[in-house]
């Protein structure tokens, strides 16, 4: 099992891959098409600025050589917080910016409805009903590390896979088939964020 | 909900962990990597790790050594000391950091706070607050791990690195840090009224109550230790119990 982990110069690429090591997985940090095309499993993470982090994937051919593999070729996609915002068909971070478009919705700035802090960071409930195989032995309900100041609005309620209560409630997982993507950071998560991750590497 | 976090602090000088009283008569207190592996173990909501000698011995963050430490550390990790550009982040948020601390830079040269924010995002930038009492009332910033006066109000200086794009506040009272009597209330109060950024209530932390006080009159989002958790049998669990206990939400 060969789990690529894409680098592209955004973030705690090498938690990630540390976190996948310590739940069985073999990790190859990488910005190769080739490398990608013969992995098992495939992990965006990333921490940063929307635009700035497109930029980077269009920059370095990422798009085309993901696109392959997971919407033709259904490897296991996973995208770690901007990593899920990318999903979106747009974000709104540094202008309005083309995401990859393979889950409908746009990636928009939290709002205090409550007087809540922005960003929002540190551990939160992920609320799901359990129908998804990522949250599989993982109560409804367990705190999960957040740190984001944007939020991915899914068009179809359907591709919503968990919600948190924060400014309203906000998605904080997403899904369509073998494609996922959390808001929070599993790698950072202990017991729960590493089952997560278990789960995930278990999806064929 | 969301959980108050509780957090504790190493602080590094010269090759291993130190605690100090005031940011003086630093004390030995073992390494890094046997502290972290530990706090793993404890499942601690969050860690802070600042190189205090960086910047005094005007040298760059120890790259290689977070690199190692980063590995070992499995809960989210703010990493502080010496940094003093955007490449100095990417290279600490590429070895495994979370977040960024920020503190003699973002007096210095404040568009550091700005820049990193604009590639990395506000939520990994940490701005980090020293601040002792002025004899007369109010407060002033420090810089250089407490060994710089600036003249700067933490009140106006907490505002500027907000309005920058700064994602989060680590405020620590210089008078209070060590001497395990309490934080420094009126300090924390002041900048969390002013800010809409989450704000880490840090230095004086000694007894479980203190962290209450932080939180329930000072208005802080988070509480920073480290004094109570080297030198005294309380632990972060313990403390957490308590916090609950007192009606605030807890991961326990």
């Amino acid at each position: 099992m060969s789990v690529a982990v894409i680098d592209y110069g955004m973030g705690n690429i090498d938690s990630v891959v540390r976190a996948v090591e310590e739940c069985g997985g073999s990790p190859v940090l990488t910005r190769s098409g080739r490398d990608i095309a013969e992995a098992t499993h495939i992990i965006l993470p990333g921490v940063g600025a929307f635009a700035e982090g497109m930029e980077r994937l269009h920059s370095l051919s990422l798009v085309e050589a993901l696109e392959e593999q997971a919407l033709g070729c259904g490897i296991p996609f996973l995208g770690i917080c901007l990593g899920m915002q990318f999903l979106a068909s747009r974000g709104t971070e540094g202008g309005e910016v083309p995401g990859l478009g393979w889950i409908d919705g746009e990636v928009t700035k939290l709002e205090p409805v409550n007087g809540e802090r922005i960003p929002h960071v540190g551990w939160n409930d992920v609320e799901h009903d359990a129908q998804s195989g990522l949250f599989r032995d993982i109560p409804s309900g367990k705190d999960f590390y957040f740190v984001h100041s944007y939020h991915f609005k899914c068009a179809n309620p359907g591709d919503a896979l968990a919600s948190t209560p924060y400014c309203g409630g906000f998605v904080s997982a997403v899904g369509r088939g073998n494609v996922f993507g959390v808001q929070f950071h599993p790698e950072k998560s202990q017991r729960a964020g590493f089952q997560l991750i278990r789960n995930f590497l278990a999806m064929r | 909900m969301i959980k108050t976090r509780l957090i504790p602090t190493l602080l590094y000088k010269d090759l291993g962990l130190v605690k100090g009283e005031a940011f003086d008569s630093w004390r030995r207190i073992g390494g890094v990597v046997q502290a972290i592996r530990v706090y793993n173990l404890r499942e601690v909501d969050e860690l802070v790790f600042l190189d205090i000698s960086a910047t005094g011995e005007g040298r760059p963050p120890d790259f290689e050594a977070i690199d190692e430490y980063a590995d070992n550390c499995f809960m989210p990790l703010t990493v502080g000391g010496g940094i003093r550009t955007v490449e100095d982040v990417r290279k600490l948020l590429a070895a495994g950091a979370d977040k960024v601390a920020i503190n003699s830079a973002a007096v210095k040269t404040p568009e550091i706070i700005r820049d990193t924010a604009r590639v990395f995002g506000a939520q990994c930038v940490v701005v980090s607050i020293d601040a002792r009492a002025r004899p007369g009332g109010g407060h002033e910033v420090f810089i250089n791990s407490g060994a710089l006066g600036t003249g700067l109000d933490p009140v106006e200086h907490a505002r500027m690195a907000e309005s920058m794009g700064a994602g989060e506040l680590l405020v620590t009272s210089i008078d209070h840090d060590g001497l395990m009597a309490g934080y420094d209330i009126e300090l924390i109060k002041a900048v969390s009224g002013a800010v809409s950024i989450p704000v880490i209530a840090s230095g004086g932390a000694g007894k479980p109550q203190d962290f209450v006080d932080a939180i329930q009159q000072g208005n802080a989002t988070a509480v920073a230790a480290a004094a109570i958790f080297h030198f005294t049998e309380t632990t972060p669990s313990e403390v957490k119990a308590y916090m609950k206990q007192a009606g605030i939400n807890m991961r326990v």
